[in-house]
């Protein structure tokens, strides 16, 4: 049991050394910050828009379009990271398998450049 | 991976390919100029793979661990799938190229969706099915927006894909209760777990949840909602192509679930499946009376017609699906016919859909109101034609079944349903004066129109043979 438990020792320093970190730099802010607001510093920040406002407001589609280019990069390294950390071990299906998935991304990336859902103006 | 497992996915992956290419030639060669030729070569490249896996011969294989099953069943539905699409994207060509709506995207999306459905109809696990069904719908959900400056066509992409997406969330919910009390995802280890003793509560709610889900796919009452507004805001070409081939995919999808995971359950999967059938049967008859709307009419007698479909699925029995598998194929054969005539439905240069614009077609169209006639009295269901056959058939498989009140339920309804054809039938011959149309046919829209209608009338001899595939797909599938 006592050996168990030292394993999990690392745990629980990294659990104080984050709560006394966050209480260090939350405190310190409220002791020795210098204190000035105005109406801008104090609002919530969202990027771009009102925070406060009607939901049906009109905005540029090409923010949805780089969102859904970060999904599609975020889940390719997703995919990508645990195949290249077994790289060694892979199988050639496996290898193949990867650069298939790899070729259907990259044509439909090809298409949205060629498109020009990339460029801003 | 061996070289049996790639051979059996053939087809597929030259599908894939296909629409890889065709969208990177788009993309960096001819951008819309290009999409005439690419829609035909799509056509004929849909034909050829329905000509080659229905020639293809043999038994059940499967591959890639029982994720992917290249049986009869599948062969059937494919074949059916990919004759509907090629025939619908022909008959489309003329109506979206003199609306300035023919871009090279719209072959290869469809091609995708048939991608999509063909792995569907293949589904040996839980898995391939999502991802089937998934490739199938986002395609779809992408062509119903095509019209983008329209305010219908959008509403119609945006709450077809709002409603899948939910449709998506309730199968993946049952899903993973499937795999939780199953253990695994391959239907083969489900009819094993199935097999094994009663059906679990979790399994059960699993089925249930998958039902509903899938449900939605074929547009059974009550998960129908969208499929009106949906039909209506699209642009004609693609509501022809969601009435078609997606509604066969869904449904074979729906009959190897219930079969291959779920077969040994039948008694628990029979009565959802009944319920859905008689709901969709009668709300497609009474709904679609009230319409002024021939695609919004069309989408009611889908909804029923999808009931008639899972007549044929709630019997349980090999006879049943070789009903289910007839029904499809002439209900594909029906829509085929009668979009081919609503796409050429024009007055002034401009597409129009209400129906009293079909007051005296007979007079200045005789040939189009004669063959638009027989499509209708098949699709009502009037004995010397086909559509009789086709309800006669999932009838009596419920009967066989001991369903007498199943049975007895569709006889009503398709007497209820048969008004609303014989009005629009009423209307070609004996309506009032008023605005007609007067847009011309293409040729492939006629051709198609009346080929339909020949089937309609020659068919009765012997169904073109259709019924021994169909009995070796049944066969492949219920065992």
């Amino acid at each position: 049991m006592d050996e168990l438990l030292r394993e999990y020792l690392p745990i629980l320093v990294f659990l104080a050394v984050a709560v006394g970190l966050g209480l260090v730099l939350m405190l310190s802010a409220a002791v020795i910050a210098v204190r000035n607001p105005d109406p801008e510093k104090v609002s919530t920040y969202e990027c771009g828009f009102n925070a406060f406002d009607d939901a049906r407001m009109r905005f540029d589609v090409r923010f949805y379009l780089v969102s859904i280019l970060f999904i599609i990069f975020d889940l390719e390294v997703a995919f990508l990271f645990p195949w290249a950390v077994a790289f060694g071990d892979l199988s050639a299906t496996a290898f193949w398998s990867m650069m298939v998935f790899l070729v259907v991304l990259t044509v439909g990336f090809a298409y949205e450049w060629k498109k020009g859902a990339l460029e801003w103006d | 991976m061996t070289r049996a497992d790639l051979i059996a996915v053939l087809p597929e992956a030259l599908l894939a390919l296909f629409a890889l290419t065709a969208l990177m030639w788009g993309a960096f060669g001819g951008k819309d100029r290009i999409a005439r030729p690419l829609l035909y070569a799509t056509a004929a490249m849909l034909a050829l793979l329905a000509l080659w896996i229905g020639s293809a011969g043999g038994g059940a294989s499967t591959a890639f661990g029982g994720m992917f099953v290249n049986d009869a069943f599948a062969r059937f539905a494919k074949v059916t799938i990919l004759v509907a699409a090629a025939a619908v994207l022909v008959m489309g060509e003329d109506f979206l190229a003199r609306r300035d709506l023919l871009r090279f995207e719209y072959p290869v999306l469809v091609a995708l969706a048939v991608l999509g459905m063909m792995m569907m109809v293949s589904a040996g696990d839980l898995m391939a099915l999502y991802m089937g069904l998934e490739l199938q719908s986002l395609a779809l959900y992408v062509i119903a927006a095509m019209r983008r400056d329209s305010l219908k066509s959008t509403e119609a992409g945006l709450k077809y894909f709002v409603l899948g997406a939910l449709a998506s969330g309730l199968l993946l919910y049952g899903a993973s209760l499937t795999y939780g009390y199953a253990g695994t995802t391959t239907f083969a280890g489900i009819l094993a777990a199935v097999r094994d003793s009663t059906l679990p509560l979790g399994l059960l709610f699993g089925l249930v949840f998958l039902v509903a889900g899938l449900a939605f796919k074929v547009s059974a009452v009550p998960f129908h909602m969208w499929t009106p507004d949906v039909y209506e805001g699209a642009p004609t070409p693609v509501t022809a192509f969601f009435a078609t081939a997606p509604k066969v995919g869904a449904m074979a999808l729906f009959a190897r679930l219930l079969h291959d995971a779920f077969g040994p359950a039948g008694h628990d999967w029979g009565q959802i499946v009944a319920f859905l059938a008689v709901a969709s049967m009668f709300l497609g008859a009474v709904a679609a009376i009230g319409q002024r709307d021939i695609k919004r009419l069309m989408a009611y007698s889908s909804i029923g017609h999808m009931g008639f479909a899972l007549v044929g699925l709630a019997a349980g029995s090999a006879t049943g699906v070789q009903a289910m598998l007839v029904y499809l194929a002439i209900y594909v054969t029906m829509n085929v016919g009668v979009f081919a005539f609503i796409l050429s439905m024009e007055r002034d240069g401009r597409h129009v859909t209400d129906i009293a614009s079909l007051s005296l077609l007979a007079r200045a169209e005789p040939t189009a109101a004669l063959a638009l006639l027989i499509l209708l009295f098949s699709l009502a269901g009037v004995p010397p034609l086909v559509g009789f056959f086709a309800k006669y058939g999932v009838l009596v498989a419920a009967v066989q079944a001991d369903m007498v009140w199943l049975a007895l339920a569709g006889v009503i309804a398709s007497v209820i349903g048969a008004f609303y054809y014989l009005r629009i039938v009423y209307l070609m011959y004996f309506g009032q004066e008023g605005e007609g149309l007067d847009g011309a046919m293409s040729w492939s829209q006629r051709a198609l129109l009346v080929a339909a209608a020949a089937v309609m009338l020659v068919g009765v001899v012997n169904l073109f043979g259709i019924e021994g595939p169909a009995a070796a797909a049944a066969a492949a599938l219920v065992r």
